[in-house]
């Protein structure tokens, strides 16, 4: 009895199983359960991990635990197994036979070490009781219980933290000078507009365990004096606004949130405020104008937000994941979280792709041959691409590469904010780039002239050069501009947009001279 | 004249009426009423004491405020980049020139975070995985009839 009563069944309700229809699973067996009065729980979580394998659901029974794939099968296949092995449930952990287990040792699950998403997928992301009962809130009370700001300043930046978003600022020198500033109010913002094409490591964590992000952005806002919250988030994530929303409500009428947070005279509340689709509010100036109301356009740094940010008040700015970090470092000590981990979205030409989370530092040919299984049959790997518009290719060659901050830079990428694409010998590196102009020419605010009209001319000479009408002349042209919008553009979004044309050239040179040689031969 | 978009006035009167919360104000309208029309943005633009311009500016300004009406069906292909790679590109050429645009709206969304499904499309609003051009005409013939 004493074990039925603590088999579970988690479905993951992330956006991705709940396109592949594992919302009408889990009500399905939640029907046979009520019906028959199971002693056994089914609850929603948030991402499992390899949503490529999804539906995904998993089953606790006692201490053990166990992650199933429901791939390409009928949804009613597995209610029915469901109905009829309930007797077997009571007793030992279930194992559908219609789903395929996964092993704990599969490099998938064993290599990750998951910090930020150590709760995402375990928990109710609904339920605080449940978030709480797994140590949310703990280090925001222990923080509040010591009453000392600048020491949580000095662990995150002893512990080399460094901003997630994308341009990787280091987060305690951050909050360090937003604490400096002598005026009385402040405000914290948490960007969550996670514009980058195939990044969506925000939106997990949004999703999957909304508390944490909330506990950092209190301890956040405890460290630096700000008693205003306000977290961005692009309208593109319904499901994550929905769990925000819930979270917060959740979060005031328990304490943890409001007036007098924990009961002490610390004041300090979150609203949520839903973007409308601009890449550019990624960038935190424009992220200020559209919190104000605005057109999301960039302006010139300083004052940096930090002196002067949204009313024109000192403003920390960071990323989801850099929020999120904040409660597993107090908790863990700068020894034990060691150098940290990044949480990563693996897309792309690739056998298995989810979100994952591995140690900084990790080789990359680990995520991608290992975790990800490698390329598809019969298919090389030829590049990965990281940080999205404004990152670069990693070519095969370097797939021993470390990934941290330095050594992507290094190979003329960026760590970005965790996109990771791999492509195979079947993909164009020119008509990569050319789409990430494409991206960038569209996102463009207008504001600069270099990047306004620098990405519509190079978009249209990548254009010219793809369809095989490209000289000689065209690509040295192609490059000179890259460097003139790179070094003359206002904000992070002209400045970076040339990246991956540079970095394709760099290291993927022969594929645009393949098309300008074909252009050649025909004259 | 204030008796027009009484709808919106409950919105307006929970963020006091400021001009700061134009974003949600300009989204709850058009939530409300399906696009923003002239008439609606000057309405906005009175109430909360800004200049038209500095409504209408921030309006064309985001992609997800339209300001003409939409049509019945709404076909977004995700140009993301794992859907780029699996074949978007192709697909939304060939849906533009294969459906018939007054019924059906063809757009292109950015990445809406479920990459593993791709190429997909999001049909009023529901994420329909690995599709293909065939497959996506079928499928709406099948919601249209």
């Amino acid at each position: 009895m004493s074990r039925s009563a603590t088999t579970c069944l988690r479905f993951c309700t992330s956006a991705s199983c709940r396109s592949r229809g594992s919302e009408h699973l889990r009500h399905q067996c939640s029907e046979v359960a009520q019906r028959q009065r199971l002693p056994i729980t089914i609850k929603g979580v948030g991402c499992l991990g390899p949503c490529s394998e999804g539906p995904l659901f998993a089953v606790d029974a006692g201490s053990s635990s166990c992650l199933f794939s429901l791939k390409d099968i009928n949804t009613n296949e597995l209610a029915a197994e469901f109905e009829q092995s309930t007797t077997a449930l009571a007793h030992e952990a279930w194992q559908p036979r219609c789903s395929k287990r996964f092993s704990p040792k599969d490099p998938f699950l064993a290599l990750q070490r998951r910090l930020v998403l150590a709760q995402c997928g375990r928990i109710d992301p609904e339920s605080i009781e449940e978030a709480e009962k797994e140590g949310a809130y703990r280090q925001l009370h222990n923080v509040l219980l010591t009453q000392d700001p600048r020491a949580i300043i000095k662990e995150v930046r002893l512990s080399g933290l460094r901003g997630r978003g994308g341009a990787g600022y280091p987060t305690g020198l951050k909050w360090a000078s937003v604490a400096a500033m002598p005026s009385r109010s402040k405000v914290l913002v948490c960007n969550a507009d996670e514009g980058d094409p195939g990044a969506f490591m925000d939106r997990t964590v949004m999703e999957g365990d909304p508390h944490t992000l909330l506990e950092g952005m209190a301890i956040g806002a405890f460290a630096v004096g700000a008693q205003r919250g306000i977290i961005f988030v692009r309208a593109e994530y319904p499901l994550a606004i929905d769990r925000l929303h819930h979270a917060i409500a959740q979060a005031r009428a328990r304490g943890w949130l409001g007036a007098s947070v924990d009961g002490t005279p610390f004041a300090f509340d979150i609203e949520l405020r839903v973007g409308a689709g601009a890449y550019v509010c990624g960038e935190e100036t424009a992220l200020i104008h559209s919190i104000e109301g605005c057109r999301g356009i960039p302006r010139p740094r300083p004052p940096y937000p930090a002196q002067r940010g949204v009313n024109s008040l000192p403003t920390l700015i960071n990323n989801v994941e850099t929020f999120a970090n904040i409660p597993a470092l107090l908790r863990l000590g700068l020894e034990a979280y060691g150098a940290g981990t990044k949480v990563f979205s693996l897309t792309g030409h690739i056998q298995r792709s989810g979100v994952i989370e591995v140690p900084m530092g990790t080789p990359l040919r680990t995520i991608v041959e290992t975790i990800g299984g490698g390329a598809r049959h019969g298919h090389r790997i030829k590049a990965v691409q990281t940080g999205g518009p404004a990152g670069g290719c990693v070519p095969a060659s370097a797939l021993d590469t470390p990934v941290d901050y330095e050594s992507l830079q290094a190979l003329g990428t960026i760590m970005g904010s965790g996109g990771m694409v791999v492509m195979d010998d079947s993909t164009n590196m020119v008509d990569i780039a050319a789409f990430f102009m494409a991206f960038c020419r569209e996102e463009s605010c207008g504001k600069c002239v270099p990047c306004r009209s620098g990405t519509v001319q190079l978009d249209m000479l990548l254009r010219k050069i793809l369809e095989g009408r490209g000289s000689g002349a065209d690509l040295e042209q192609l490059e000179s501009l890259c460097r003139i919008v790179k070094d003359a553009s206002l904000c992070g979004l002209g400045q970076n947009a040339p990246s991956p044309v540079l970095s394709t050239l760099r290291h993927f040179r022969g594929d645009y001279l393949k098309l300008l040689n074909l252009e050649e031969a025909s004259q | 004249m204030s008796r027009c978009f009484q709808e919106l006035d409950e919105v307006l009167k929970r963020h006091g009426y400021q001009a700061e919360a134009l974003l949600e104000v300009l989204a709850a309208a058009q939530h409300l009423y399906g696009s923003l029309s002239e008439m609606l943005l000057r309405h906005v633009a009175r109430t909360l004491l800004l200049p038209f311009s500095k409504v209408q500016g921030t309006a064309s300004f985001y992609q997800l405020f339209r300001l003409s009406p939409p049509a019945p069906q709404q076909c977004l292909v995700c140009t993301g980049t794992a859907c780029h790679l699996l074949g978007a590109g192709p697909l939304l050429k060939e849906l533009r020139e294969q459906l018939d645009t007054t019924t059906v709206e063809i757009g292109s969304v950015r990445c809406v975070g479920t990459y593993s499904g791709a190429p997909l499309v999001v049909i009023n609003g529901e994420i329909w995985n690995h599709q293909t051009t065939p497959s996506v005409i079928v499928h709406l013939k099948e919601l249209l009839s």
